[in-house]
């Protein structure tokens, strides 16, 4: 199998004004392609500061990163911003959309620094605005729709690049339970049909449950990495 | 750069107006400024070189009587030291082209219904040549009117108009103090002199007939100045010596004795006048390019406050891939599409606002070309300077850190 992410002995320190504080320490792990990863664990324990490092907008403090076989190290500012263009898309828990942008623009904001021509944009960003149902409120601005919507948008803007990999950090955290598990699905089918990988932080084991593979988190190292629950019982 | 950037930086504009709007006010107020004080300067400039040409060239004017101790003097013309026959005298030097003594006074000036009061000069044929005044239609008057006292007037432009209209003045009799005098020519247009007089409201006669018949005069043949015009430029200082030593002489001064009469170097004197309009155009521009230089502050000020604000969409734009170049280029064209907008503004206001001066002060102005392209090329220059600071940061910001902004 393809490895999209390579981590060996990854450790991140923060410098606070009380002084350093070392808040992973010393992680390994390897995710292949098509994985569908679920993080948890406590609050504080790292898995913000995991996902940051894992979507090169953090950088480590000792470790390899590996991503797609490339060591994020080695990389420049603008290399890592190119990388993170054609690589991954971002989901967030506060949806990160750009207010004064209607939703196509919303959308097309990463094939703007990937360079594609205008028009060229207009039109893949309503393909993938359909494809998460939203085709009818284009020219919206986020604040006209409701946060379930917003997060579709950003799903959709994660993958209007067809990123090899999805990170997404407490997605459904603001949402309701019907709404997370519509999200949900809409994260399976992406892993299913179209075969992207996707790393996923939660705090609720249900919505954790659609997920292949489980990753506990406690006090910066890795406790727990295993097939999820339901998984277990498929497997078996 | 794309055409979606400018649109971007358009729209990031207009999501606070009136911040923009007032920003740009700045921008406006100094291009303004600049453009209309260097208009008045331009003017000003203008106006005094005008003059200038119109005085004739290579100037130098004998005056009556020592203005050059302290001490209360009998002013210029008081003293009855000058004569035609200096005046005749310092034409035969080599350093001086023309010489024409000069005498004047007031008189009403009638032709038919119309009358015109104006200033009389009394002088010689040489006066045309002093003043390199061309004719505009008929002929000075010549020597022998000069000696003959002929009743015969060359008429400035502004008298012709008034006493004649549209008809020719060459060949007709007007009456001054209710004796005819014969229209011989008329004087081409001069405009106004250094000091805002206008040199066209003037009728010339020969010098003999101003004393003996229009005025009269207790001593015949003395004159109140003569006014001089060097053979060149470069022999302006060596005509003023020799002039002197001439009059000293002609007047029989001891060694010890004060001169009995002034020379002023009248092209001197117009270049100063020159110099000086030109330094006061520079330091009214000056003072109006630090009003532009505020705006540029104004600017840098709002693009900090607007970085700060937007730090968390930055933090968006870095994660979904934007370069350092993206978001350099995207606050940079904000800032300059502030001052752009903000100059062309500032021009439109700046040239109103020049015309406005110009129509209800009675200043000449003068809106030049390149004060326009000069404001351009500053403001894009102070949108640039101004908003580089402000895009670098932004462009700097880690992105783990603008994304976690609150
Ligand atoms: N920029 C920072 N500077 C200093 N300390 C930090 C910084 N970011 C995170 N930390 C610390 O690192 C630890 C881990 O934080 P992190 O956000 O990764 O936790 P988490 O597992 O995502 O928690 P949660 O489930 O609440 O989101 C915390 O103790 C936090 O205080
Ligand atoms: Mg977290």
């Amino acid at each position: 199998m393809e490895e999209v992410i390579k981590i060996r002995n990854l450790s991140k320190n923060y410098h606070t004004d009380a002084g350093e504080v070392n808040v992973l320490k010393g992680v390994d792990i390897t995710i292949e392609k098509g994985e569908f990863v679920a993080i948890m664990g406590p609050s504080g324990s790292g898995k913000s500061t995991f996902m940051n490092i894992l979507g090169c907008l953090d950088k480590v403090t000792s470790g390899n990163y590996f991503l797609g076989g490339k060591d994020t190290n080695a990389l420049s500012r603008d290399d890592l911003a190119e990388l993170r263009n054609h690589m991954i898309g971002f989901v967030f828990q506060g949806f990160n959309l750009i207010p004064r942008q209607n939703l196509i623009d919303n959308v097309a904001l990463p094939l703007v620094y990937a360079g594609m021509k205008a028009h060229e944009r207009k039109i893949r960003a309503k393909e993938i605005l359909k494809s998460v149902g939203l085709e009818a409120f284009g020219t919206y601005l986020p604040n006209q729709i409701s946060g379930g919507q917003q997060q579709r948008v950003a799903i959709a803007r994660a993958l209007v690049n067809r990123p090899k990999l999805i990170l997404a950090d407490e997605p459904t955290g603001n949402l309701d339970t019907k709404t997370s598990e519509e999200i949900m699905q809409l994260f399976c089918d992406l892993n299913v049909k179209e075969g992207i990988t996707i790393v996923l932080v939660t705090h609720e084991p249900d919505i954790a449950a659609f997920a292949k593979r489980l990753v506990n988190f406690v006090d910066g190292k890795i406790q727990h990495d295993g097939p999820t629950a339901l998984h277990v019982k498929e497997n078996a | 750069m794309s055409l979606a950037m400018l649109f971007e930086a358009w729209r990031a504009m207009g999501a606070n107006r009136l911040r923009t709007f007032l920003t740009m006010l700045g921008m406006v107020i100094g291009v303004g400024a600049v453009i209309v004080m260097s208009a008045v300067g331009a003017g000003t400039q203008a106006k005094v070189k005008d003059s200038i040409a119109s005085m004739g060239s290579n100037l130098l004017i004998v005056l009556a009587g020592s203005m050059t101790s302290g001490g209360v003097r009998l002013g210029s013309g008081g003293v009855q030291t000058l004569t035609v026959s200096d005046a005749t005298a310092i034409e035969e030097l080599d350093t001086i082209s023309a010489a024409a003594p000069t005498t004047s006074g007031s008189a009403q000036l009638i032709y038919q219904s119309s009358n015109w009061y104006t200033q009389v000069t009394g002088t010689t044929s040489s006066y045309f040549e002093v003043r390199d005044w061309e004719l505009e239609s008929g002929y000075p008057f010549m020597d022998s009117d000069v000696r003959g006292a002929t009743r015969v007037v060359v008429l400035g432009k502004t008298i012709a108009q008034n006493l004649f209209g549209d008809e020719d003045p060459v060949g007709k009799t007007i009456r001054i103090k209710n004796s005819p005098y014969l229209v011989v020519g008329v004087l081409a247009k001069k405009g106004q002199s250094l000091d805002g007089r206008d040199q066209d409201d003037t009728a010339i006669v020969p010098i003999t007939t101003a004393q003996t018949k229009l005025f009269g005069t207790q001593f015949k043949g003395v004159v109140r100045f003569i006014m001089v015009e060097a053979l060149s430029d470069s022999v302006m200082d060596k005509a003023e010596k020799e002039m002197g030593e001439l009059l000293r002489q002609r007047h029989k001064l001891r060694e010890s004795a004060e001169d009995d009469f002034t020379i002023r170097n009248l092209t001197a004197l117009a270049n100063t006048a020159e110099e000086t309009t030109k330094a006061m155009s520079l330091m009214l521009a000056a003072i109006a390019s630090i009003s532009l230089l505020v705006g540029g502050i104004g600017i840098m000020n709002i693009m900090l406050v607007s970085v700060t604000e937007r730090t968390r969409e930055i933090g968006i734009r870095i994660a979904i891939g934007a370069k350092q170049r993206h978001i350099l280029v995207q606050f940079l064209l904000e800032a300059l599409m502030i001052s752009i907008i903000g100059c062309l503004i500032g021009v439109c206001v700046g040239v109103g606002g020049a015309f406005l001066i110009q129509k209800f002060f009675a200043i000449s102005i003068a809106v030049t070309q390149s004060s326009i392209l000069i404001s351009f090329a500053v403001a894009t220059g102070v949108g640039v300077f101004f908003g580089f600071y402000p895009a670098r940061k932004a462009a700097n910001l880690e992105p783990i850190d603008a994304l976690r902004y609150q």
